[in-house]
């Protein structure tokens, strides 16, 4: 299949590849080149943000791969998030080299402030830049297969696949809180200098990870659009409605859902590795159960199988978010539990089914 | 499609208006403490603090001839969204100076902001200490202001022998101990007569901890128990102390995380006698506190809302601003950093806040015994002000270094035998 | 608060005391001299231990036992004419107050007249010490024992010398048995080989952490191989009756902590075991409950004793309305939907939160444990249960029975069961299903008010509270097996008990990250828990 065919009848999904597109135009100007007193100027802090949520909106199309077209409701996609999260943050700790403030060329700071003499094994081969890449893939992905592979030969199904997958975000967050695990405990990681020889303060590596992430996003949209097109992304939609039935028909329905959910982990994982240098830091308490609710609540809110809504979902609700916590912080939260109930009571199929809703209701 | 097209455009475009900026004939001060999440509990009353003096302020003709105007953002104890928060204040609000963070991680998470961006950020809570930025100003405790004294007071006035060193896990309890545990080797104090204990946050269940703190000063020798065990786990970890019939007498706690708010939130009639450390209390009797406690009530309109520690930082963190900002005739960051090292101002328990070289100030230490009202009495206190030591002389790895923010060194972390400023060099 | 004004009522005090002393001589304490009553009011903290050590010596101390027990509880003060007073709190924000002297008794609301006599932690420990020593001298056999086992936690020369002078008197067996122990110690500490042998004989009987020191420091000290072996026998002794005891107090930890997570999950045992709602909001109805204890205690300030009590049916009332609320306005559009129940539900969860945080604030609340649930039943020495923890366990059984009595002995249980068997077969039937569905939920959210009255004992009561259970609160339901109310409590109850046999050993975090990953590994290879339950919730 050709990338002309797969998008051939998706008009929302060439439009919004457009947008990126235009955005990876705009941005690096606005914000590069037009001189910052002008009023078209765009501000670091601006590119920053809407990186972020392009890394946000990535790792909703990889929920909504699981939720909207597998019906496995993950409540535990932030652990492969936060994951892919580490892998990028070790690299990063690696780089700072002597420049932190204990000035020790080998270690981080917190593992020298924590009377470590040497670098742990898990961190050997974090100063290599395709070494921290291959885990960001890998690590989620792995944990993902292995969860998957007990979980679904098990036939662990619906509400307790999700509170499975809420005990694993869960035990990971306190773990990693753990000092002597040597991932920063609390603190994580951050201070972070440079990515690949850049300095992550300058505003053009800023304005590259945006565009990195906007990549990531196209990709990471056309490849979930090619999965739901393919044999295996039918098979899961069959599994979706009637597991059973699709398994006496002779499907593997195990390996369906073993290879879509290790993807839509590995996706996680890249929006995560992304989101760190953006943001600056990560910590546990980005494994926090909290999180990965309120995940699912973007792409609810966007509209569930349907890919593009979940980027609608994660970018309005963080917008959202931005703008209330600056205002109303105290409404935020009724904002956000009132959307929850509204959405799933009376807007099933999200922001972006209302809009085919609205066009049924005029025709 | 085309409205959904329409919304994705939206956004980036009204980003683009907001972040255009409009020059005002108004001072900007930034308050970065959590409104909501689990630590709004403790910041949202330094937000109020903030608030309260910068009206009074104004009310005092405000700063250069300006008006003063606080900008308040929730970063909703979300460590990352501090960051994000930081450079929306300095980037789109353009504001002089930032107060706010509680916990250690808020700190770190934007302390990079501020270095970039340089601005200048106040962070008004007792913490590890091993740190100097150019541009952060710790007006809280260093370990040397609040643990040391501590267990000086402890050792010497208490005659204890045998200590528990509980915390929670993270970086402050962690760093406070080994502090502590290093000192207490110096003092001869022997490992078997140590024992250190970490718990998760929001620690609930203390039962079997308590038992074994029990069984620990079960050993004949006088033991008490350090205490850097963080917030909410407060309450359950004194509940039980209670109810297993551990009392102050035979095992004292001396805490560094528990003052008068945390109190307020609990029923103190079985934690009489239990002690905390601080550079501030409500109970102490000065004619700068009593104003302070007097305007504070009005100003939130509540005559059983209590003062505590790091309100006065604020206090004391504001008022150094101003004398600085008056100082140097500008608000301009850079000239702030300069002019305010040396500057005094008074504190609330009736002496006077230097602020030092290293960017800590100097500060009394009390030692105060909980009270049935929820009030600490004083039973102890420094002969006089202790400065802030940003690198512990008890740590192997930071006795060598000192910070000096002067134009002499011009440095957070110089070492002082390879007379090298090592690391970042801002 | 009162900082101010007691500071301006002080000077008023002042005042006052200086015309009264200009005016009339000082009346004068029947109990005290005047230079003893001047130590009191203006001396610092080493004159009054001075003063407490030495009034055993004086003819008639033993009547000063009640100004001593007042002193240590902090509630003595001194009225402007220097007369002992006790001052404790009275209903309606009163003070009670009491002549020690006269024994009269009156009721005020201001006492900013009165002088309190304030003490320090060395001052209570001496006058713990005191009270012991002038109680030997009581005639209430109880009151002596007492005094001696406060003796038993500190000896030290001075109160061995004390016990030997009593000792001879002592009539009553169990005194002098404790006594005997004292005077063991004391021997042994002594370190005279003659009366070593006898000593370590008392002291190898007992389970006194002092007799255990003090073997242990004979043991090293002593020159006498013969003796130090005889010791050492005596230390492994006790540290094997120790260890008995010791694991008896682990497992009592378990069945507390464990009782605590079935009172969180059982709730939800009834809204996702029976009803298959996926109910996130759990954690806050348990809020809601703990925040009902705190309003009620608010309203019934002289009654702390019963609000408890009155508390368990209130707040058995405020979370099953909310839950009966929740049910008819959002979850009954979504029956069937478990997973969509789980976000309507989180999102009321977030709405309850605030505005917990905006009528309260986001400061915690403190729920005041009434006497009768404090302190400690002491089995021995060693073993203590601590009485809060001892009612939470009954009172988790009670909520147990009385929840699996509804559901297996009532016409509402028996609805229940059929609605949530086959729901159209039992609406045939005549049941109405959206009533029973409503009613259920009200119980299983009601229920979770009640679990509410008892964490507000243990722990914060604050907006956070019910995020902090909700998760184990599925654990355990999961793990017990969903649907089935004896699951729960066998769940709750292993979780508790294997989490507080691992604590010791790998420390608190570890320990509950072990547990989650044996749940999450156990579901995989039993999906349906420990005791799997046919029902509309068996299909998942």
């Amino acid at each position: 299949m050709t990338r002309m065919s797969l998008l051939a009848d998706d008009v929302a999904g060439k439009r919004f590849l457009a947008i990126l597109a235009i955005l990876c135009v705009v941005v690096p100007v606005a914000n590069l080149l037009v001189p910052s007193d002008s009023a078209l100027h765009l501000s670091t802090y601006t590119v920053t943000l809407l990186g972020k949520y392009l890394c946000y909106a990535l790792l909703a199309i990889a929920a909504d791969l699981v939720w909207g077209y597998l019906g496995i409701l993950s409540l535990g996609h932030g652990a492969f998030f936060s994951l892919g999260g580490y892998a990028m943050g070790m690299y990063l700790m690696r780089q700072i080299g002597d420049r932190g403030v204990y000035g020790n060329p080998d270690l981080p700071d917190f593992m020298v402030f924590l009377n470590w003499s040497e670098l742990p094994w898990f961190w050997s081969g974090f100063d290599q830049f395709w070494f921290a890449m291959l885990m960001v893939v890998l690590v989620p992905g792995v944990l993902a297969y292995i969860f998957g592979f007990l979980a679904f030969r098990s036939r662990v199904t619906g509400v307790y696949l999700s509170i499975m997958t809420q005990a694993l975000t869960y035990a990971l967050m306190l773990a990693f809180f753990r000092n002597e695990m040597g991932f920063g405990g609390n603190n994580g990681l951050t201070d972070f200098k440079d990515l690949l020889g850049f300095s992550l303060q300058s505003d053009a590596t800023r304005v590259g990870l945006f565009m990195a992430s906007a990549l990531a996003l196209a990709l990471g949209y056309v490849l979930c659009r090619y999965i739901v097109q393919s044999r295996l992304g039918l098979v899961a939609v069959a599994v979706r409605d009637a597991e059973s039935r699709t398994r006496f028909i002779g499907y593997r329905v195990e390996h369906a859902k073993l290879w879509i959910f290790t993807f839509s982990a590995v996706l996680a994982g890249i929006a995560g590795a992304l989101y760190v240098p953006q943001v600056g830091i990560i910590n546990p308490n980005e494994f926090s159960p909290l999180n990965s609710i309120e995940l699912i609540v973007w792409v609810a809110v966007g509209g569930r199988a349907t890919l593009i809504g979940a980027v609608v979902g994660a970018v309005a609700v963080n917008y959202g978010k931005t703008v209330l916590t600056a205002a109303l912080p105290e409404v935020w939260l009724f904002v956000l539990g009132a959307l929850f109930v509204i959405v799933t009571v009376y807007f099933p199929q999200g922001l972006v089914g209302l809009k085919s809703m609205m066009m049924r209701a005029r025709a | 499609m085309k409205k959904s097209i329409f919304k994705t455009l939206a956004i980036p475009a009204a980003l683009l208006v907001s972040s255009m900026t409009f020059a005002a004939d108004t001072i900007k001060v930034g308050v970065l403490h959590s409104l909501s999440g689990t630590m709004a509990i403790s910041e949202t009353t330094l937000k109020d603090t903030m608030l309260m003096l910068i009206e009074e302020q104004n009310k005092k003709g405000g700063l250069l001839g300006k008006k003063l105007e606080p900008v308040v953002v929730d970063p909703a104890s979300n460590w990352p969204l501090f960051a994000e928060k930081a450079r929306e204040l300095i980037e789109q609000d353009k504001v002089a100076a930032v107060f706010g963070c509680w916990t250690s991680v808020s700190r770190k998470s934007v302390l990079p902001v501020f270095e970039e961006l340089n601005n200048i950020l106040f962070y008004p809570v007792q913490y590890e200490g091993e740190e100097s930025s150019k541009n952060v100003f710790y007006t809280g405790a260093a370990p040397n202001q609040q643990a040391i004294p501590a267990v000086d007071y402890l050792m010497n006035d208490v005659g204890v022998k045998r200590w528990v060193l509980a915390g929670t896990d993270y970086v402050y309890p962690r760093t406070t101990n080994k502090i502590l545990e290093a000192y207490l080797k110096a003092k001869g104090v022997k490992d078997a007569d140590i024992m250190i204990n970490y718990t998760p946050f929001g620690h609930s269940d203390w039962q079997s901890i308590v038992s074994d703190i029990k069984k620990f000063g079960g050993a004949g020798k006088k033991t008490a128990v350090v205490s850097t065990i963080n917030g909410d786990a407060n309450v359950p970890f004194y509940k039980e102390l209670g109810n297993q019939g551990l009392s102050a007498e035979d095992i004292p706690v001396i805490a560094f995380s528990v003052g008068e708010e945390e109190l307020s939130g609990i029923d103190t009639g079985p934690l009489v006698g239990h002690l905390a450390a601080w550079n501030y209390f409500m109970s102490v009797d000065s004619k700068q506190n009593k104003k302070f406690i007097k305007d504070w009530q009005k100003f939130i309109g509540s005559k059983d809302r209590v003062s505590n520690d790091p309100m006065e930082a604020h206090y004391i963190g504001f008022n150094m601003w101003v004398k600085a900002v008056e100082k140097a005739g500008t608000t301009d960051p850079e000239a702030v950093q300069k002019a305010i090292i040396g500057v005094e101002v008074p504190n609330l328990t009736g002496g006077t806040a230097k602020m030092l070289a290293n960017h800590h100030i100097t500060k009394p230490v009390l030692i105060g015994e909980i009270q049935d009202n929820g009030q600490f009495d004083v039973v102890w206190e420094t002969d006089g002000l202790v400065p802030g030591d940003a690198w512990s002389d008890h740590l192997p790895g930071s006795k060598d270094i000192v910070a000096d923010w002067t134009d002499k060194l011009g440095c957070g972390n110089y070492n002082s035998k390879t007379k090298k400023c090592s690391g970042q060099n801002y | 608060m009162s900082v101010l004004r007691k500071g301006r009522a002080g000077i008023y005090a002042a005042l006052l005391h200086i015309a009264l002393m200009l005016l009339f001589s000082p009346v004068h304490s029947a109990l005290m001299p005047d230079e003893d009553i001047a130590v009191l009011k203006e001396g610092s903290y080493g004159d009054k231990s001075d003063l407490v050590i030495s009034l055993p010596e004086r003819p008639g101390a033993v009547s000063l036992l009640p100004v001593l027990q007042v002193m240590l509880d902090g509630d003595l003060y001194l009225s402007a004419d220097e007369k002992l007073l006790s001052v404790t709190d009275a209903p309606a924000d009163q003070y009670l107050i009491i002549d020690i002297d006269a024994g009269t008794e009156s009721v005020v609301a201001e006492k900013g007249a009165l002088k309190r006599v304030r003490i320090n932690n060395s001052v209570r420990r001496i006058l713990r010490r005191t009270i012991a020593q002038l109680q030997l001298r009581s005639d209430d056999v109880g009151v002596r024992l007492a005094a001696v086992k406060q003796i038993i936690d500190k000896v030290d020369t001075d109160s061995v010398a004390i016990i030997r002078e009593y000792f001879p008197a002592e009539q009553d067996a169990d005194v002098r048995d404790a006594m005997a122990l004292v005077l063991a110690v004391g021997d042994l500490r002594s370190g005279d080989p003659a009366l070593a042998e006898a000593a370590i004989e008392t002291l190898s009987t007992s389970l006194e952490p002092v007799a255990l020191n003090t073997l242990q420091d004979f043991s090293e000290d002593t020159d006498s191989t013969l003796l130090a072996r005889q010791a050492e026998k005596a230390i492994e002794a006790i540290q094997g009756r120790v260890r008995v005891y010791e694991n008896l107090e682990t497992l009592y930890f378990g069945l507390s902590s464990g009782s605590v997570l079935v009172l969180a999950g059982i709730g939800l045992a009834i809204t996702f075991g029976v009803m298959g709602v996926i109910n996130m909001a759990h954690g806050e109805l348990i809020m809601l409950g703990a925040y009902t204890t705190y309003v009620i205690q608010q309203l019934m300030p002289e009654l702390i004793g019963i609000s408890i009590i009155i508390a368990i049916p209130a707040a058995f009332l405020v979370s099953g309305l909310a839950g009966i609320i929740m049910e008819r306005l959002v979850i009954r559009h979504l029956y069937g939907n478990p997973l969509e129940t789980l976000l309507a539900t989180f999102g009321i969860s977030l709405i309850l939160q605030q505005t917990v945080r905006t009528i309260f604030s986001p400061l915690n609340k403190s729920v005041i444990t009434p006497d009768w649930m404090s302190g400690l039943l002491e089995v021995n020495s060693v073993l203590a249960l601590t009485w809060n923890r001892l009612y939470i366990i009954v009172f988790c059984l009670i909520v147990f029975l009385a929840l699996v009595f509804v559901m297996k002995k009532t016409p509402l249980g028996l609805q229940v069961r059929a609605v949530s068997q086959n729901r159209n077969m039992a609406r045939a039937m005549g049941v109405r299903s959206q009533w029973v569905d409503a009613l259920t939920f009200g119980l299983g959210s009601g229920i979770a008010g009640v679990a509410g009255v008892a964490l507000s004992l243990i722990t914060n009561v604050g907006p956070n509270l019910g995020q902090a259970y909700i998760i184990d609160s599925f654990m355990v339901v999961v793990f017990g097996g969903v649907g089935n109310l004896l699951g729960t409590l066998f769940a709750g109850m292993s979780l508790g008990v294997m989490n507080k046999v691992l604590e010791p050993s790998v420390g608190a975090v570890l320990a509950k990250i072990l547990i989650l990953v044996f749940i999450i590994l156990f579901i995989q290879k039993r999906p349906q828990g420990l005791f799997p339950q046919r029902g509309r919730a068996a299909e998942g």
